[in-house]
């Protein structure tokens, strides 16, 4: 079972009825939030933008791809867009299993991979300028 | 052809769907249209890297592009 969605907003409070599971001893979740300072510049609000169709299959595979390696009972790929301000949840990622150390290794996964592969944009902006993350070298 | 942009794409552009000149011939591949792009816009080639996918999947350069495929430009991903 996976919940698989690119929101608005993330409520946080909604993924432990997400993850639990008869049998999953342990939940680990990852929860990727805007933070106040990059590079010592202060950072005003971030914006993201998707190529949703694309981004919903791109997770897909990643959730599909953990439960088979991990043998996952559930998993959770949220992702928000548009503006978030300081402390906003932006992205949350979350497995349960039977133990924990196939969830806490498939949790990792399922972020480190969801930045590497998902068609999402982050706009940074300053007060004095805004910057799209990564773009350049 | 149109293509659809997203992120810095965007901006360099200055749209969010562009329609690639048919002159002197449409590209037929991802590698060709990677090619007539960063020739149109230069910027392009000082992006990290510069992804296409065609019906929402990531495309390697030998992929043949049909007149009918959602093609897409996917500059430098940033989620999370």
């Amino acid at each position: 079972m996976k919940y698989i969605e690119i929101v608005d907003d993330i409520d946080t409070a909604e993924v432990y009825k997400d993850l639990s599971h008869p049998s999953s001893g342990g939940i680990c979740v990852f929860v990727g939030a805007v933070r106040d300072f990059t590079n010592n510049a202060s950072v005003v609000s971030l914006e993201f933008e998707t190529y949703k169709a694309m981004a919903l299959k791109e997770m897909t595979k990643i959730a599909d791809e953990a439960i088979e390696k991990w043998q996952l009972n559930k998993v959770v790929i949220r992702h928000a867009v548009g503006v978030k301000q300081v402390e906003d949840p932006v992205v949350i990622v979350g497995a349960s299993s039977a133990h924990r150390d196939a969830c806490f290794e498939a949790c990792r996964y399922l972020i480190d991979t969801l930045k590497e592969r998902v068609p999402i944009w982050k706009k940074e902006f300053f007060s004095n300028k805004s910057v799209w993350v990564s773009a350049h070298p | 052809m149109k293509v659809l942009l997203f992120g810095i794409a965007k901006d360099i552009i200055g749209a969010s769907e562009y329609e690639v000149p048919a002159q002197p011939k449409h590209p037929s591949t991802v590698k060709e249209l990677k090619d007539v792009l960063v020739v149109l816009f230069p910027e392009f080639n000082k992006l990290s890297s510069l992804a296409i996918a065609v019906n929402s999947e990531y495309a390697d350069e030998n992929v043949f592009l049909k007149s009918n495929d959602e093609i897409a430009i996917i500059p430098p991903v940033s989620g999370g």
